[in-house]
């Protein structure tokens, strides 16, 4: 555990606390839009270290929470078809859809397994020949390389069986749409793993477009604290810009490799976020020489868009316009065992980080 | 013999008894003639009350690092005893067999559980089995029954009811490495891990225990849902505020490491092995001596307090130095864990 015990020193995060005390000088909002961040915040007690007039909200950074209705309702739709296996990450399976969900259908006798990456799924793939195998690819830079790299071996190793749903996103345009929409905040806790993939130049167009504060940052407490200092000081100074904090992952230019391989399987396309509506160019689509292994060929063209739970506000929550404790289903209808909204579902979800891990007041 | 279990093993004929006996009756120390219900040669101290505890096993695999299905089976009941304050006198088992299911794993599984009910010094006194086609159950599915008596002076002891302020809370060792060495052993996830199951008897631990102290207001095993599901059950049935520093609850390297990179809460994984123990203020630190000097609790250590307030919550003092609530787990954690 070492090179994480060094950043969760509790004397130098005191010390950190103390500096950010000392540097506030009026009241600061800050987004992180990384749901890894939302769940780190709460499970290391963020909120606890710093003063009351820094107040942190959570992003649209959760792959699982900004996943569609629509998406959720297609997924299952590939599932009640014969001879279908869907292979998935384990937090897509209660994601809620207009209808019924991935883990009652399950239930009922569809085959849906849980994976823990696009390479067993397209095992699965291999080992039953006479089957479709269908991968619901979600997520945003870090996870497309991924099934981007599946995909390749697929085509390689002629899977003709082996079908990627994509959801994929990428991070900057939805910022873009959350500052056009004149959210109302300090500055950006920006997420550290989309830049080790896509480098620092993805994020510049906030400060010198929109003038908010912006620090990439790691996911352990002196990180976090550190990026919040930083944050706190180039408000005051009055002079946003892009700083990074987590330069011991993050290089100016990114991940070759892997910007390599995404754009070689996926082109941009525009996408629907939960509680956003379409993105334009938000979204990763297979490109035409990979199109047999689009999982969208096995659905309808004019597949409906779905509907969502109108009294679920996981939209504003998202957009950083409210906070988990201003739902009115939050923890009494709209729990982790009972989610109704997208945001309780996944660990990182901010709804879900808040409920499990809510500061004691 | 046959090699595999056949359906017609199942079917109270010749093979049925012949399975039975040579797998199970002799190993268990079960004498001939078998009758419907075991008798059982004990009296109990007067004024003592019986328990009875059951739990189904369904782990998968069955056979994984430090265990398997048979010991689990053997363990986990007696525990559930143990923690009550109770005593252990015997054990019923009852097994779901699936047809093709091999005749010597059986026999390792029997050996096992035999093997674990000596150690801890009870018997297996009852059992009935029972075989099912092929995909009507996953290979193999056990159930024990357990029963003991429990003496008036430690009838508070599963239900909390003494746990008041300035109570210590104890663990006896590491959190997580059940469950852990059960996925490593999984072929589903692409780690190998050295990672052993804490699986064991802690009845010696804590007929030690409540032998020699008095102040011992609550104890229980940590299973499913972890060090987080007990500690919220005992908020709610003592009414109180647990207060519990994260450096203090041990969690080993490896385990450590492993939930780091996949996301698991080491204190939400499940044990069997482990067990909290909340003391009086005036006691905790015989308890924990008496804990250390036993190898089920040589890692013993305390992890928290009992303090005044009214509204009952779980409370972390996290490593980084903040605060926040430990909530009880929900939804699917890790399936067929034990």
């Amino acid at each position: 555990m070492k090179y994480i015990s060094e950043y969760r020193d509790k004397e130098l995060i005191d010390r950190v606390a103390r500096q950010i005390e000392m540097a506030v000088e009026r009241d600061y909002t800050f987004m992180e839009v990384c749901g890894g961040h939302t769940a780190a915040i709460r499970r290391f007690g963020i909120p606890s270290l710093l003063p009351a007039n820094i107040k942190l909200i959570s992003g649209p950074g959760c792959p699982v929470c900004v996943t569609s209705t629509g998406f959720v309702d297609r997924i299952v739709t590939c599932a009640q078809m014969d001879d279908v296996i869907i292979t998935t990450f384990g937090d897509l399976m209660r994601v809620p859809g207009s209808g019924p969900n991935l883990e009652e259908i399950k239930s009922k006798g569809a085959d849906v397994r849980i994976v823990f990456s696009g390479l067993d799924a397209l095992d699965i793939a291999l080992q039953n020949p006479r089957k479709r195998v269908v991968f619901p690819g979600i997520g945003f830079e870090t996870t497309a390389p991924g099934t981007a790299v599946t995909i390749i071996e697929a085509a390689a190793g002629e899977a003709g069986n082996f079908f990627v749903l994509s959801a994929h996103k990428v991070m900057p345009p939805v910022m873009r749409a959350l500052l056009e929409n004149g959210i109302r905040i300090d500055g950006f806790i920006c997420p550290g793993h989309v830049a080790t993939i896509t480098g620092y130049s993805a994020f510049e167009f906030i400060p010198y477009e929109y003038n908010k504060a912006c620090v990439i940052t790691g996911f352990e407490p002196l990180d976090l604290l550190q990026a919040i200092l930083m944050l706190v000081n180039q408000v005051n100074s009055n002079r946003p810009s892009l700083e990074t904090e987590y330069k011991r992952a993050v290089l100016p230019e990114g991940n070759s490799l892997a910007l390599e391989v995404l754009s070689k399987v996926f082109e941009p396309c525009d996408a629907e976020w939960r509680g956003f509506g379409i993105i334009p160019l938000s979204g990763l689509a297979l490109r035409r020489e990979y199109e047999k292994h689009d999982a969208g060929r096995l659905l309808k063209a004019d597949f409906p868009r779905g509907k969502d739970n109108p009294a679920c506000i996981c939209g504003d929550i998202l957009r950083g316009l409210k906070t988990p404790s201003e739902c009115p289903l939050f923890s009494e209808t709209c729990t982790p065992a009972n989610p109704v909204g997208a945001c309780m579902v996944s660990a990182e979800g901010a709804c879900n980080s808040f409920y499990k891990y809510t500061l004691y007041e | 013999m046959n090699e595999y279990v056949s359906l017609s093993h199942g079917s109270g004929g010749r093979q049925s008894r012949d399975l039975i006996k040579k797998v199970f009756t002799e190993r268990f120390g079960i004498a001939e003639p078998l009758t419907d219900s075991a008798i059982i040669d004990e009296s109990f101290p007067p004024g003592s009350r019986v328990v009875i505890t059951t739990d189904a096993y369904v782990v998968d695999p069955l056979f994984f690092p430090g265990g398997d299905i048979g010991k689990l089976a053997v363990t986990g009941t007696i525990n559930d005893i143990a923690v009550s304050g109770a005593r252990i006198v015997a054990i019923a088992v009852s097994f779901i067999i699936e047809e093709g299911f091999p005749v010597n794993d059986l026999v390792k599984i029997a050996e096992s559980m035999a093997l674990e009910a000596e150690r801890a010094g009870t018997r297996l006194v009852s059992g009935d089995t029972k075989v099912v086609g092929k995909g009507k159950c996953d290979r193999l599915f056990i159930t024990t029954t357990g029963t003991g008596f429990l003496l008036p002076q430690h009838e508070h002891i599963s239900s909390g009811l003494k746990v008041t302020e300035g109570d210590r809370l104890i663990i006896n060792g590491p959190v997580g490495n059940h469950a852990i060495a059960v996925l490593g052993a999984r072929n589903d996830l692409s780690f190998k891990t050295e990672v052993l199951s804490d699986c064991r008897s802690l009845n010696r631990l804590t007929e030690k225990i409540v032998d020699n102290c008095g102040e011992i207001h609550f104890m229980r095993d940590l299973t499913r849902g972890g060090l987080a599901a007990v500690l919220n059950e005992l908020k709610e049935m003592a009414k109180c505020i647990i207060t519990i520093d994260e450096d203090s609850v041990p969690v080993d390297e490896p385990v450590r490491g492993l939930c780091e990179v996949l996301g698991f809460d080491p204190f939400s994984l499940a044990n069997e092995g482990k067990l909290i123990v909340v003391a009086g203020k005036n006691e905790f630190r015989k308890v924990l001596e008496i804990m250390r000097s036993d190898p089920a609790g040589f890692d013993s250590s305390v992890i928290g307090e009992i303090v005044a307030g009214d509204r009952p919550a779980v409370i972390l003092n996290t490593s980084a130095g903040g605060k926040r609530i430990i909530e009880l787990p929900s939804g699917l954690q890790l399936p067929r864990i034990c």
